[in-house]
């Protein structure tokens, strides 16, 4: 019966039980506050109902019981708040080192690759206790990728990357939604995410080789020619890519950005929205050359080029199987 | 409460001054143009409820048998457009709010009384070209319309935008007119302090659709110019920002949900003070926190963007400012449940309405606190919980408050009582079907089941509080359907209502039921405070006299 008719989301990421935590929180509060205001209402109601001869008090207000009930609740709105912008913020701060996987949605499909090369198409194989960062974009329209039972969403756009993270801590399989509304078969934007022992993970890893994604950029990037101005000795007319990702870059109207992964992303697809300082405004833009699996290739391949930065190093195809940091050894792992 | 049964003879009044279709479509007076929207608005909300019908009956099953997937999405978009744009928005300020302001603070007619029509036909043409769209295949863009989708979508959303569009211009005529009026035309004696706060919630709804409605024009007009010339105002590839539009977008219709909460909050606080015989607890509280929701509900757009991409910071801000707008809707509901004590209180029709709302809006405000935390938003937003959140605020408290004002002033407005035993009966029914149709879509949606899913066999778990949801809507169905049955029947059979059925207290109540066409027989002067039940219970003292 329970299997039919759940009355709680299954709790299956390290952020999970945070947020129930909250929402308990806030169903106490809000019990509190409701069974007041009705306990109040039906006793009032039935010991002050009418009866003839009997008039209504004259009462003006109160000025204590207004301030009272203005500031007691908002100091507990505030409680919540703060607890509530606790979570966002450890929602949005993925761990270093986290394993990457690039996910493109299009109208109604999730194609998900990993860095290390497997590709995926509505469903993704994770293993247990490591840290999953997502690194998403959109093909068309806007989607949502939503996975109730790690309590986890984010909106995934056109045009750039949005970033969500997760640490799965109990294998199974969970449903993936996409739950920003897209078109005719939303509906059936679903997949699965299927955690595994890292055993079976690794047996899955296994079963299913590729190069990695930033190989396969490499390929791109030799393929469109980036690298005759992308020179590696810096004598190129383009300024060179090694050590680039994760550091801040001087533009040339004098602001500094970090080159993260929509700036890459900005970089290859809008060259002239940022001009590096030092360099002229010559990059002809790849816009409509390259598909957004390419883009993917080719940001993984420049990430590679920064061994130091997180979500550099891992994608190096020699240590494809476990990311480095993962600080559970494999094989160690508890649920 | 015990009915004054007066001696009722038949007068000249605004109903039976003038006969014939052309006296009813080119009139100009407040109420007969109240009757005009009651009649369009109610056309409306049965068309809204159809599609709400067969979206329920849909659900009932996991599979998408019952409609095309298409189909189900034109579904809840024209649901959504049609019940926010031509029912809700204008419902209660369009028709009780025509009917009665210029009544309340003793005018003969609004400010402007030939824009108050201009308005009608224009939420009419605005109607048309929505009954047009859907005519000719509708609209799936959701009643949000986000871009890029509804730019490139191949189905009406021009059609339907152009709607919206017309219909907004309704929308802030009526904004405006409702403010000059309150202004200007305000009897001697009627202070701002001595203001219903019917009129005082008006007035602040007035000043939403002034600032709020022309950015949803505009922002209308940008999806059409970017569907058609492909401007690039949203388009990433042609270098737009497609967030824009939800900023755009939200800034008119978060304060939107105020616009059809609020009015519902004056109707409530007529309502109580009438049956606990007793002026409001903190009216001026009641009356400047109107006022602030007005204010501080232009600042919390982006709350409704928490997982969309925006920055870290600025979500950080929208969501302690949601938290700030809480409050006063807070307050109403403390000041509303203090007026019952040492009240003496009457279970009429209009009361029971008006426990149902403050009950639902209460659930409904709670929730919105879940929805405003960041952490909890991310999971829940975009599920059925959100789904389960508005509907209790705007369809438990705005239409729970508008069907408690319709009774309330029924016979004012029609000079006939309705069947109080049915009108209770039909109370009841609402409440229960309301709550056995949206209570389980919060555990739905914190289990996650997204929104606008036409088909969920991927998770037939969700199927028995769907059941269960669609069982409710049955009920709340019939419970809608009753008072549109027994208020037509009361037309013809109803007793004759005194002046003042309720012995309420405000000036619409010391004139003639129906009223006369200039409102009152004689120019009134406000001499006592409002809610002055103390007075009027007195067994001395004579109702104040009006006029000169
Ligand atoms: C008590 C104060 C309230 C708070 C703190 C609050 C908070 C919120 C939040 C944070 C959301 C966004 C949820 C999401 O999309 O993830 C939301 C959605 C919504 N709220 Fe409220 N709310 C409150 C009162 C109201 C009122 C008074 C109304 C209407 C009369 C209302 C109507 C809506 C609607 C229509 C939506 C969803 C719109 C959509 O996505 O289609 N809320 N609310
Ligand atoms: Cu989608
Ligand atoms: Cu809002």
């Amino acid at each position: 019966m329970l299997n039919n008719f759940p009355l709680w989301p299954a709790r299956a990421s390290s952020i999970a039980g945070n947020v129930d935590a909250l929402f308990i929180f806030l169903l106490i509060v809000a019990g509190v506050m409701s069974l007041l205001v009705f306990v109040a209402i039906c006793v009032f109601a039935t010991k002050y109902r009418h009866r003839p001869g009997v008039n209504a008090a004259k009462i003006e207000g109160s000025l204590p019981l207004e301030i009272a009930w203005t500031v007691i609740p908002l100091g507990v709105f505030m409680a919540i708040f703060v607890w509530g912008a606790v979570i966002y913020f450890q929602e949005h701060t993925p761990p270093r080192d986290a394993a990457e996987v690039y996910v493109v949605a299009k109208q109604w499909m999730w194609k998900l690759e990993h860095a290390e090369g497997q590709r995926e198409l509505n469903e993704l194989h994770v293993p247990v206790d490591r840290d999953v960062r997502l690194i998403m974009t959109s093909q068309d329209v806007i989607h949502s990728f939503f996975v109730p039972a790690f309590r986890i969403k984010q909106d995934v756009l056109p045009g750039r990357y949005t970033v969500i993270w997760f640490r799965a801590t109990k294998p199974g399989t969970y449903h993936l939604f996409c739950a920003e509304y897209c078109g005719t078969l939303h509906s059936g934007m679903v997949g699965n995410i299927v955690v595994m022992n890292p055993a079976d993970y690794e047996a899955w890893v296994n079963s299913n080789p590729g190069g990695t994604l930033s190989a396969s950029g490499e390929k791109v990037f030799n393929e469109l020619g980036c690298a005759t101005c992308h020179r590696m000795n810096g004598q190129g007319s383009g300024p060179a890519l090694q050590g680039v990702f994760g550091k801040p870059v001087l533009l040339e109207d004098g602001r500094s950005v970090e080159a993260d992964e929509n700036y890459l992303r900005e970089s290859i697809v809008d060259p002239g929205a940022k001009i590096v300082n030092g360099y002229r405004p010559i990059m002809p833009t790849f816009q409509g050359l390259v598909n957004e699996e390419q883009l993917n290739a080719l940001v993984a391949y420049v990430k590679s080029l920064s061994p130091a930065a997180p979500g550099g190093a891992e994608t190096k195809p020699s240590e494809v199987k476990v990311a480095p940091g993962n600080n559970s050894p494999v094989g160690n792992q508890v649920q | 409460m015990s009915t004054v049964k007066a001696q009722v003879t038949e007068r000249t009044n605004y109903l039976n001054a003038d006969y014939g279709v052309r006296s009813w479509l080119l009139t100009t007076d407040h109420k007969r143009i109240a009757l005009l929207y009651l009649i369009s608005i109610t056309f409306f909300f049965f068309i809204g409820g159809f599609y709400a019908l067969l979206i329920r009956l849909e659900l009932l099953t996991p599979a998408g048998d019952l409609v095309q997937a298409d189909t189900y999405n034109k579904l809840f978009t024209m649901h959504g457009m049609v019940m926010v744009f031509f029912f809700l928005i204008p419902s209660i300020p369009a028709v009780l709010g025509n009917f009665l302001i210029p009544m309340m603070i003793g005018a003969k007619d609004l400010a402007f009384p030939r824009i108050n029509l201009l308005s009608w036909y224009l939420y009419i043409i605005g109607g048309a070209l929505m009954c047009h769209c859907m005519l000719t295949g509708g609209a799936d863009t959701g009643w949000t319309f986000y871009v890029p989708f509804s730019a490139i979508t191949n189905t009406k959303f021009v059609e339907a935008g152009l709607a919206i569009f017309v219909a907004g211009f309704s929308s802030i005529l009526t904004g405006l007119n409702f403010v000059v009026t309150v202004h200007r035309m305000r009897a001697p004696g009627m202070t701002w302090s001595r203001l219903p706060l019917f009129v005082w919630a008006h007035y602040a709804t007035s000043i939403i659709q002034l600032l709020g409605t022309p950015v949803i024009a505009i922002t209308i007009l940008l999806v059409a110019a970017e569907r058609t010339l492909h401007l690039g105002i949203f388009d990433p590839k042609l270098g737009g920002d497609p967030l824009l539009f939800q900023h755009l977008f939200w800034f008119y219709s978060h304060p939107a949900v105020y616009i059809m909460i609020l009015p519902a909050m004056g109707v409530i606080s007529e309502v109580i003070a009438c049956y606990a015989r007793k002026r409001i607890f903190g009216y001026s509280f009641v009356a400047f926190s109107s006022i602030a929701i007005a204010v501080f509900g232009f600042l919390v757009w982006a709350h409704h963007m928490f997982v969309a991409g925006i920055s870290l910071y600025s979500a950080l801000v929208f969501s302690m400012l949601s938290y700030a707008v809480a409050v006063p809707s807070a307050v109403k509901v403390f000041n509303w449940t203090a007026t019952l004590y040492k009240g003496s209180i009457h279970y009429d029709a209009p009361m029971l309405y008006a426990f149902g709302f403050i009950g639902l809006f209460t659930v409904g405000g709670l929730t919105g606190l879940f929805l405003a935390a960041l952490g909890i938003d991310v999971h829940v937003t975009d599920t059925y919980f959100v789904v389960a959140h508005f509907h209790y605020i705007m369809v438990g408290g705005a239409v729970m408050g508008y069907l408690g004002g319709m009774h309330f002033w029924w016979p004012k407005i029609s000079g006939k009582l309705y069947p109080e035993g049915w009108a209770k009966l039909a109370a009841l029914i609402v409440f229960v079907g309301f709550n056995l149709t949206f209570f389980p879509q919060f555990i739905l949606g914190y289990l996650g089941m997204p929104r606008r899913y036409w088909d969920y066999s991927h998770m037939p778990e969700f199927q028995v509080l769907n059941v269960a949801s669609t069982a409710g809507a049955t009920i709340l169905g019939i419970g809608y359907l009753l008072p549109m049955v027994y208020f037509l029947w009361s037309l013809r059979y109803g007793d004759p209502a005194p002046d003042n059925p309720w012995n309420a207290a405000g000036l619409e109540w010391k004139t003639a039921s129906p009223p006369p066409t200039f409102n009152f027989d004689s120019d009134p002067v406000v001499t006592w405070e409002a809610y002055n039940y103390d007075e009027i219970d007195a067994p001395h003292i004579q109702e104040a006299p009006v006029g000169r």
